[in-house]
């Protein structure tokens, strides 16, 4: 058993047991065969890693040092399986866990900030200053930024340690993590299997616990399918939450930094640290930041009927043709146990659904080809000589970017020509508003809208990635939230068959602009008061 | 119809006047005035422009029209670049005022510097513009080495200000003339860094000191018809933002670059003819020989029955063989896939922030110069003294402390200009003060010195400073105006040149110059010569 969770066990073993009617609720699994692997009822209420660490430092149980020490030790042992680092920084994590120490002995655990000793792993496509950052691409080989980005930035200085950079697609453009121009990462439920992406390298990091928690970013589902794949939490926030200072750009008006936990109340924690307004983000907010984990209601001080008053709305269009019946009988599962939980479930239909995913991808890619522009071989990264410029451009971007990427490029290059701008670009951008008026009418009559977060379970290896268009459908869930620029919250619901214990299913739940919070607190109630199930990977226990 | 009347090319002074005055009146709301703004630039935009002088005189001599479009980019001179905090000056060590986001490293965001808007804002105004209340910036995508990010971030369908026009005089040495151009926009855009290419020409290195230092972009509606007009309106454009403060406009440095669209049209077609661009002018003296050059380049063509050699392409202009060369074709227009710049948000203006400018904006060279004319000057005093904004601030500080204007633009536009020019200064570096110099010329006025003496102190006064009254009494400078000093004078000296007197007895009377220079002599130059010249005639008449 994993450390974690057995010092969560101590831990709730001086908590009185939950009451008698909290133990009514029961999600009977639709699946003939159970997953094979189930574990003790206290086990499964997705303990917070940052919680427990705290404590253990606090209490003086453990030190920064040997919370490090097990972790690295863990991602040492996982990693040739797993992949999911392009860069591990370990030496440095150990000394920054040894000068926490000290800190801590002298200072005091207060003065150190609220995530000290978290081991945090960094989607590659963020910029660290100590370490190389390549955006998963050939063409920044070698390329170390001058500089962090606030999101990495602000949780150095709440005093978490960042172990590495993860991988991903290049730049973002994928759902597979497959378009990584150095690595393929797997599935820690199924080697076999890919994480999704593109910030499959971060939600593989935390599904294994080779971190507490990641960094990820989300431009029309990065994060969230991820999350359903490898199932643990995955939070996109609103549009402008978090500072994109230092992510390097794919699509700028629908980029959004995000964070994987392995609970809802880690995730809180995450998101505390990192949202905020930032001077050098110009599209950044500055909405007040909630303390988003001090809102989130112990297992054992819930009512009831913890969601009474609730009203949630199924999307309609995303229960049809072309979704999994695993998944499509997972995400019912979790609607009834949405109802159990005192909230009233309606399905609603939204008509611009499925325009959503035409649309996204026509804007995508046009802000992508501006975006990449800037990655020529003149001034950094991968330089091919030539003996003009068009030989040099052509030469350096040639080589350095893959199929995926310059498929984009020139979808978007497209797209902004002279002559298809407005059959293009300025027909997307009027669906683009068409989406936003519809989410924004079904999130005034309902506090959520709920949906599975990709339409099927994770794939093959391989499976998809000759044909594209199969694996951009996979964003059809997803994308819509993006051209709104609306929360999102993946909690692991479920399981379909596949692997050795079965595939984690996630169910995706948006919020109107800046309801985080919101989302968080119905997202741990469900995570807390969900039974039977347990997200720790056969990968751990194979350890 | 007031209005009617501004279209004249020389507009009486009383209905310019009555028109200033229909513009004061103007109150709330904020949007009206600009309308009304717009629609009077529109109407008070030459239709037809009466080409008095000789350029345009020789065209029409050849049955055809040139029509000139100016596109002006001003460097303003911000404290810090457009879109980060990096510092600019020119000519520094290159690379050595740049970060990653200049530079266009992966990751950086673009944060506007709000003085960049508040400098648009006012040059708007000042060009009579409608200010948009809210404008965008785009992206203009290209490759080039200069150029970090691959994309240029302007204003492409929503500029900060529009519809505006420029008044100005042409000059006098040139038949003069009051002119109204048609601004058609002003937006805000970031500029490229620079090349610096090889002797050898195999290879180039990139400089982006200047990457990200902000541009203000004014496109003219194609008004002009001359060289010698749109040298003008690029030396007014000029002024105006020396006038304002956005920029030093200095043409040398790149911080002011005109680039010039030139066709030629059969006089009576209303279509215009194929347009080429000018680049590479540096002063306002080439644009006028590059415009004139072109114009007759084209004519020639038609004549010769050669006009599709006239095509859609950019040449240079060479200052050493006085020609322009073809710089590129364009094989079809360069396709910039503009799109809005989705790492800003819009910028959006309040009226009263538009207020506040406007109400902050300092007398402009337009108003300037009708103010100096109906003092009476000349048109070449009025255009001298309002070219440079530090001259005319001089100028009208020394009528404040009560000074002639007339005198006071002749001593300025003489000695102290002629001083400047040899000494390579401007009138703010010089010692004179505008009090001393009304002091000076209230000095001669009343007779306390002499004219010759004044040069003498005004030379004096510019190098070191001091006050007139100071430098008179050291120097002993004072004229004598009085009677009886100077008849003593006169009698000493005609007392010790008897051979003369006795030679101007015999009637050599052109001896009372040399007896006259013998006083001022004696009275070291400070006997009044008015004075001096009626005494001495006397004597020698009582004498003969």
């Amino acid at each position: 058993m994993p450390p974690p969770l057995q010092a969560q066990r101590l831990l709730l073993s001086h908590r009185r047991l939950p009451s008698p009617h909290l133990r009514c609720f029961t999600a009977v699994s639709s699946l003939p065969s159970a997953p094979a692997k189930t574990v003790a009822a206290a086990a499964a209420h997705a303990p917070s890693s940052i919680l427990s660490i705290r404590e253990s430092l606090l209490s003086g149980e453990r030190t920064a040092a040997e919370i490090t020490a097990e972790y690295l030790s863990r991602l040492r042992r996982t990693e040739p399986s797993v992949r999911s680092f392009i860069h591990v920084a370990d030496a440095a994590a150990e000394r920054e866990a040894e000068e926490l120490d000290r800190r801590i002995a002298t200072e005091g655990l207060d003065a150190v900030g609220p995530l000290a000793g978290v081991l945090v792993g960094v989607k590659d496509n963020l910029c660290t200053a100590n370490m190389p950052s390549t955006g998963g691409s050939r063409i920044l080989d070698g390329y170390q930024p001058a500089y962090d980005a606030t999101a990495v930035r602000r949780l150095r200085e709440a005093g978490a340690i960042v172990v590495g950079k993860t991988n991903l697609d290049e730049f973002g453009m994928g759902s597979t993590t497959e378009g990584s121009g150095f690595q393929v990462t797997t599935n820690p439920w199924d080697d076999s299997r890919v994480p999704g992406g593109s910030s499959g390298g971060s939600a593989s990091a935390v599904s294994a616990r080779q971190c507490v928690v990641s960094l990820g970013s989300d431009t029309g589902g990065s994060v969230r399918q991820p999350a359903s794949f490898c199932g643990v939490v995955g939070l996109k926030p609103t549009y402008g939450r978090v500072s994109r200072f230092g992510l390097m750009a794919y699509a700028s008006s629908l980029d959004v930094v995000g964070c994987f936990g392995s609970s809802v109340v880690d995730t809180a924690t995450i998101l505390s640290v990192i949202a905020g307004h930032d001077k050098m983000d110009s599209t950044s907010s500055s909405h007040d930041v909630s303390d988003y984990k001090s809102e989130l209601v112990p297992l054992d001080l819930l009512e009831s009927k913890p969601l009474n008053g609730m009203r949630i709305g199924i999307i309609q269009e995303t229960l049809g043709e072309g979704v999994e019946t695993g998944v499509i009988s997972s995400i019912k599962d979790a609607a009834s146990h949405l109802e159990q939980l005192g909230s009233v479930v309606e399905e609603v239909s939204l008509p611009s659904f499925s325009l959503g995913l035409p649309a996204y991808y026509i804007l995508a890619s046009s802000e992508a080809s501006s975006n990449l522009s800037r990655y020529d071989g003149i001034r950094y990264g991968r330089q091919v000589s030539g003996d003009d410029l068009n030989e040099l451009y052509g030469g350096s971007r040639a080589n350095g970017l893959g199929h995926e990427v310059k498929m984009r490029i020139l979808m978007g290059t497209y797209a902004l020509s002279a002559g298809y701008y407005d059959a293009y670009y300025k027909r997307a951008q009027q669906v683009r508003t068409l989406v936003k008026k519809s989410f924004k009418e079904a999130l005034e009559r309902y506090d959520i809208l709920v949906s599975p977060a990709a339409p099927s379970a994770a794939y093959k290896i391989g499976e998809k990635i000759n044909d594209p268009l199969a694996m951009y459908a996979g964003d059809t869930m997803t994308v819509n939230v993006n051209l709104a620029g609306l929360p999102a919250l993946v909690v692991p619901c479920g399981f379909v068959e596949g692997g050795s214990a079965g595939l984690p299913v996630g169910l995706q739940m948006i919020g109107s602009p800046f309801s985080e919070g919101n989302l968080l607190r119905i997202g741990h109630i469900f995570e807390q008061t969900l039974q039977n199930y347990s997200f720790v990977p056969p990968l751990l226990a194979e350890s | 119809m007031a209005l009617t009347l501004l279209r004249g090319m020389r507009t009486p002074v009383v209905a310019r006047r009555n028109a200033g005055l229909f513009f004061t009146t103007l109150q709330s709301p904020l949007l009206s005035r600009f309308t009304m703004r717009a629609e009077s630039a529109r109407a008070a935009a030459p239709k037809s422009i009466q080409l008095a002088t000789k350029e345009a005189a020789e065209q029409k001599a050849q049955g055809f029209e040139a029509v000139i479009g100016i596109e002006t980019h001003v460097q303003l001179s911000t404290v810090t670049k457009a879109f980060c905090s990096c510092p600019y000056s020119y000519g520094s060590q290159p690379n050595s005022t740049v970060c990653p986001t200049c530079m266009g490293h992966p990751g950086t965001l673009p944060v506007l510097n709000a003085k960049v808007v508040e400098c648009a804002v006012r040059l708007g105004l000042a060009l009579n513009c409608e200010i948009a209340m809210t404008s965008k910036f785009d992206r203009k995508q290209y490759f080039y080495p200069d150029l970090p990010k691959g994309y240029q971030i302007s204003q492409f369908d929503i500029p900060i200000a529009k519809e505006g026009y420029l008044d100005l005089d042409l000059p006098v040495e040139f038949g003069g003339g009051h002119r109204r151009f048609g601004v058609t926009r002003v937006h805000m855009e970031e500029d490229a860094g620079k090349l610096l290419h090889s002797e050898s020409g195999s290879y180039s290195q990139v400089d982006l000191n200047r990457a990200g230092v902000p541009l203000l972009e004014i496109v003219s509606e194609p008004d002009m018809r001359t060289g010698i007009e749109a040298a003008e309106y690029g030396a007014e454009l000029q002024r105006l933002v020396r006038y304002l403060g956005v920029s030093n406009g200095n043409m040398q440095e790149g911080s002011l670059r005109c680039d010039v669209n030139v066709s030629v049209r059969p006089i009576g077609q209303s279509n215009f003819g194929t347009k080429v661009e000018i680049k590479n002018m540096n002063s306002f003296s080439a644009i006028s020989r590059a415009i004139d050059y072109e114009i007759s380049r084209q004519i020639l063509l038609h004549k010769e029955g050669q006009a599709d050699q006239i095509v859609q392409e950019t040449r240079l202009w060479d200052e050493s063989s006085q020609k322009t060369f073809t710089m590129r074709k364009k094989e079809g227009l360069a396709d910039y896939r503009y799109f809005p710049e989705p790492d800003l948000p819009e910028v959006v203006l309040t009226s009263e922030y538009i207020d506040e400018i406007q109400n902050s904006m300092p007398e402009l060279p337009e108003a300037k110069r009708r103010r100096f004319e109906n003092m009476g000057l000349s048109m070449q005093d009025v255009l001298f003294l309002a070219n440079d904004d530090n001259v005319a601030r001089f100028f009208d500080s020394t009528l404040e402390h009560g000074a002639d204007a007339k005198l006071a633009a002749n001593w300025i536009m003489g000695d102290i200009a002629a001083y400047l020019k040899n000494e390579k200064l401007s009138i703010d570096e010089i010692k004179l003060t505008p009090l001393e110099l009304s002091e000076l010329i209230a000095s001669i006025r009343n007779g306390t010195i002499s004219g010759k003496i004044g040069k003498e102190i005004l030379i004096e006064l510019i190098a070191k400073g001091g006050t007139v009254k100071s430098v008179i009494e050291e120097k002993d400078l004072v004229q004598i105006a009085d009677p009886a000093a100077i008849e003593a004078m006169v009698d000493q000296v005609l007392a010790d040149n008897p051979k003369q007197l006795e030679q101007y007895r015999s009637g050599k009377t052109k001896l009372q110059g040399f007896f006259a220079g013998q006083v001022m002599k004696a009275s070291k130059g400070k006997a009044n010569p008015v004075l001096l010249n009626k005494i001495l005639g006397e004597k020698l008449k009582a004498n003969s």
